[in-house]
């Protein structure tokens, strides 16, 4: 009980939330997020085979302000979960484990997620 | 690779249907990921690249007969890719029984669903055009 050296279960006061779990967890977030989301790819692509009319009116739908950011969060989603996703193939492979590769690739998929959705919306 | 997580249960059969659900299920969700990575991409670089709001240019797009099969192969890899995920998530947090059974249930319903409507409307546009 004396040994200081042994490691002490997470002292909750000076606990450091670490960047990977943040991804871990965004991870889910984002592919539920885009299981709800392919409803909307559903009523995008069935508005456009029932004809122009009602292609307005999704369109006309998805550009409020609600609509758009709706669909940022998405395009952020769709890059984020693709970006990590390779993280975790990488994973399977069996590389990338060490804490500090781990570290290094959160902050990078979290960059390149961000890049890309930007990338998207000022390309679009 | 497979060998790597499954550790000693590898039985040197990954796609056979001998092996457990659980590999069956690891291994379909990193394959529909794979090929995701590529149509994804692809359809992100396509939206870029035409009049989104222009109904005429998407209809367009839509019924090109390549783009046809490759929206096809998307959606219904998305889906697969989404039962999958949702599975997972309901698995790892629906504890009660009889509920766990019915949202694995009504998810694969919903999915199956969202399946024949994606598919139904991409070969309309198809054909009509």
């Amino acid at each position: 009980m004396s040994d200081t050296k042994s490691p002490l279960s997470p002292h909750l006061s000076i606990y450091r939330w670490p960047i990977t779990m943040t991804l871990s967890i965004l991870h889910r977030v984002t592919g539920v997020a885009m299981s709800v989301g392919l409803i909307v790819l559903c009523a995008w692509l069935m508005s456009a085979a029932a004809g122009a009319a009602d292609y307005e009116r999704v369109v006309s739908l998805l550009s409020t302000m609600i609509g758009k950011l709706m669909l940022i969060g998405f395009s952020f989603a769709f890059f984020f979960h693709l970006a990590n996703g390779v993280r975790h193939l990488v994973w399977d492979v069996g590389y990338g484990f060490e804490k500090y590769q781990a570290n290094a690739s959160a902050w990078f998929v979290l960059l390149l997620a961000g890049g890309m959705t930007a990338a998207f919306w000022m390309l679009l | 690779m497979v060998r790597a997580v499954i550790g000693g249960r590898y039985d040197g059969s990954v796609l056979d249907v001998a092996v457990n659900a659980g590999t069956r299920h690891f291994v379909a969700q990193r394959v529909t990921a794979i090929i995701l990575i590529f149509l994804g991409l692809w359809f992100a670089i396509s939206i870029i690249g035409i009049d989104v709001f222009a109904h005429g240019v998407v209809v367009t797009f839509v019924a090109d007969p390549l783009n046809v099969f490759l929206l096809t192969l998307l959606t219904m890899t998305l889906a697969y890719h989404s039962y999958l995920g949702v599975q997972v998530v309901i698995e790892d947090y629906v504890h009660a029984n009889g509920f766990k059974v019915a949202s694995l249930i009504a998810s694969r319903l919903a999915h199956v669903l969202i399946a024949i409507a994606l598919i139904y409307s991409i070969f309309k546009i198809g054909l009509d055009a």
